[in-house]
């Protein structure tokens, strides 16, 4: 990745779509996620939200953080959603009843709203090979209705539906791999991102949004709330869920796999996971069996990308 | 001119589906609405509907769909029955509530369990609540026309709902009846184009279904409220100008040798037009016997009811569906609290049948009038009766 730092102000837009006065936590990773993929879309675009926290912060009566057509309906059909607003503005434009212009659909939801209630909706969706981009902001829990497991939850977090306790360990299960569900059918476009590297994200976003068919952006986003770490910690921990292989940063690009930033060495998952509370009731061995098994996805997902 | 041809009534209904020129179709099949999401699928294959038709993974996604297809402008049918309704159901009240002209035919069906394919109305009595439009229709000429005035009705700026078409599965979809199909150019006249007031588009944002705090919440409820009471005027306008144009007419309440009768039964749907046999044998026979048939189910046209039942001294409703454990049929309910605080009101008895497929023949209808009339009499220990259970 290009060191961008010093021309930031000249490469970015000034203009929020996504604007200020939401109701985010502070330090929240979901809303920085969202501002900067909006600052990646531009105006032709169709929000469709499902309900969590982004829907929730940014939409109360009579307010809206939306400077962008926007709609929210439900929790779990974001996707199907979309599909009824890509296929009726398609139509429209074939039968001149609109005038002909590049509008692009996109879907946002949360890792709930994806991973679990709405992977359906968005199953078919992607199958049925509708041109719009679908953004899904990974904060490892359903949040906004008080931090209870989804199955993007990582192993041994503690949550409200996962608590750690005398006899359990928090999340007993794996986290579930949304992307390669995604690139399993066989969409031209998936990605991984995280607000912590800004400009890779904007750039998988624009990405997403100019290819025809579904494109999938897997975005993780840090939660101070959820995660219980100290809110300025943030993009540091996002940056630590890469440099960790937690969370490794890829494409692919109709079917091939490519790694957006390979560090040298991986950093222990401690690191990571020490600035974080919902981690803290796990022994030692414990976190090295998780640095195990991320060093195993980790490699496996190189070899994919080799 | 327009021909009168012999059909399947649900193919008829895709050809009103056709002939309103929709944009939009995301549906999911189940039995009995299948032959109508086919002759859609066809259409569009062919080339004769220039629609987009979306083969949706269930139920729920198809009225996400239809809801994202109504919100960019887009004139958007679907169709579903029993339990691809009862998936649907909190994507319903989204529609209502943000005002979005959908139209859907409902292909009445039983719901499980045990799995039943045939129909009665325990789909529809489910969503009797989420704020749609709500119509019921007796035969194939009447559910073309009804479809042609939902999509009338619907994108009415003054009503812009969600319109649900009811019909009989099997009884009424299945069958092949003489229909005319009104010409293109006179459809188009009578619709015009769907002209949605606010659509998404980037040329002026909008933001739709936001979240609503307590301090809104009841306002914009009461606001839904007053506007699907008030689309009543909108669908008697349009019933109206569907008769000047297609000669065919259409009421919120119909009765069938209603005026004079001292007792009435009340039906929906399309066991009317055998009850209506019965009513006229029993007519032959010397009994002040009549027929009242509900079409308009939402907005609940509580003057046409009182009005049509006011000479009478019995009502006997004959409900399709159960509300289990509370008064038994929910339309004799319905009808019951109407008519509770009328000055001159006619004794109320309530019937179920007709559930799961199972016939009511002529004789049947004779039957439950004569248990009727002899319980408006002598009175019954139950608060309703279903007719021809076997204990
Ligand atoms: C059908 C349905 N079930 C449950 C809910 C309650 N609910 C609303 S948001 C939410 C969790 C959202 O989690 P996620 O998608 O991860 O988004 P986040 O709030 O974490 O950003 C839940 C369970 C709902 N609104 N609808
Ligand atoms: S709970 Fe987490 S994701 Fe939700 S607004 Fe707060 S910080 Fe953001
Ligand atoms: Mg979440």
């Amino acid at each position: 990745m290009p060191n961008y730092t010093i021309f930031v102000p000249r490469l970015l837009t000034k203009r929020e779509n996504f604007a200020p006065g939401h109701r985010a936590c502070i330090g929240c990773g979901e809303a920085l996620a969202v501002r900067l993929a909006c600052k990646a879309m531009g105006q032709n675009i169709i929000v469709v939200n499902a309900t969590g926290c982004m829907e929730i912060v940014a939409s109360q009566l009579p307010y809206t953080s939306w400077r962008v057509p926007w709609i929210h309906t439900l929790f779990e059909n974001t996707a199907a959603v979309a599909s009824g607003i890509e296929a009726g503005l398609k139509v429209m434009m074939r039968k001149r009843r609109m005038a002909t212009q590049e509008i692009n659909v996109v879907a946002m939801a949360g890792d709930g709203g994806t991973a679990d209630i709405g992977i359906q909706a968005l199953s078919g969706a992607m199958e049925r090979g509708h041109d719009f981009l679908y953004l899904c902001f990974d904060n490892e829990a359903y949040m906004n209705t008080g931090i209870q497991r989804s199955s993007a939850t990582p192993f041994g977090a503690s949550t409200t539906t996962s608590p750690a306790g005398k006899v359990s360990i928090g999340q007993f299960s794996w986290k579930k791999d949304m992307p390669a569900i995604a690139a399993a059918h066989n969409i031209p476009y998936v990605a991984t991102a995280c607000p912590s590297y800004p400009f890779d994200l904007i750039e998988k976003v624009k990405k997403g949004l100019k290819v025809k068919g579904p494109a999938y952006v897997h975005i993780l986003s840090v939660c101070p709330t959820g995660w219980r770490c100290a809110t300025e910690l943030t993009i540091k921990i996002g940056r630590l869920a890469v440099e960790t292989g937690i969370f490794p940063l890829y494409e692919v690009e109709n079917g091939r796999y490519k790694m957006s930033l390979k560090p040298d060495k991986l950093r222990p998952v401690n690191e990571y996971m020490k600035l974080q509370r919902r981690f803290r009731h796990l022994s030692e061995k414990t976190i090295k069996q998780i640095g195990q098994r991320v060093g195993e996805e980790y490699g496996k997902l190189l070899e994919k990308a080799a | 001119m327009a021909q009168r041809l012999g059909m399947e009534v649900s193919v008829a209904l895709g050809e009103a589906v056709k002939l309103a020129d929709a944009d939009v179709i995301a549906a999911y099949p189940i039995t009995p609405q299948t032959h109508i999401v086919e002759h859609l699928a066809e259409l569009v294959a062919d080339g004769e509907l220039d629609a987009e038709y979306i083969p949706v993974e269930s139920e729920h996604s198809a009225m996400s769909a239809c809801l994202g297809a109504a919100a960019s402008g887009a004139r958007t049918f679907t169709a579903s029955a029993g339990q691809g309704l009862e998936l649907m159901h909190e994507v319903l009240y989204v529609a209502s509530s943000m005002r979005l002209p959908i139209v859907m035919a409902v292909v009445n069906r039983a719901l499980s369990a045990p799995l039943s394919v045939w129909g009665d109305h325990s789909d529809a009595m489910a969503v009797r609540d989420t704020g749609w439009i709500q119509l019921f229709t007796e035969n194939g000429q009447d559910v073309v026309d009804q479809v042609l005035c939902a999509f009338r009705i619907a994108e009415d700026r003054r009503v812009l709902l969600p319109v649900m078409i009811h019909l009989d599965g099997f009884h009424l979809s299945h069958v092949i009846e003489p229909i005319t199909l009104p010409e293109q150019t006179q459809v188009e006249q009578f619709l015009g184009t769907n002209q949605y007031p606010l659509p998404l588009h980037p040329n002026k944002p909008v933001a739709m279904g936001d979240f609503g705090p307590p301090f809104i919440y009841t306002e914009t409820k009461w606001a839904q409220e007053v506007n699907l009471r008030k689309s009543k005027e909108v669908v008697l306008e349009c019933w109206q100008e569907f008769g000047r144009t297609f000669k065919r007419h259409y009421q919120p309440v119909e009765g069938y040798h209603s005026e004079d009768a001292r007792v009435l039964l009340l039906t929906m749907g399309s066991f009317s037009e055998t009850a209506m046999t019965a009513i006229e044998r029993m007519r032959q026979n010397g009994q002040e016997v009549g027929l009242i048939r509900l079409r308009l189910w939402r907005p609940f046209p509580f003057s046409e009811v009182r009005r049509a039942v006011k000479n009478a001294e019995l009502l006997i409703v004959l409900d399709r569906a159960i509300s289990f454990g509370g008064p038994g049929g929910p339309v004799c309910s319905e009808i019951r609290s109407a008519l509770y605080n009328q000055e001159k009101r006619p004794k109320i008895v309530s019937f179920v049948g007709g559930l799961g497929g199972r016939d009511i023949t002529v004789d049947g209808f004779e039957q439950i009038i004569t248990r009727g009339i002899e319980i408006g009499q002598k009175g019954s220990e139950q608060e309703f009766e279903i007719f021809g259970v076997r204990e």
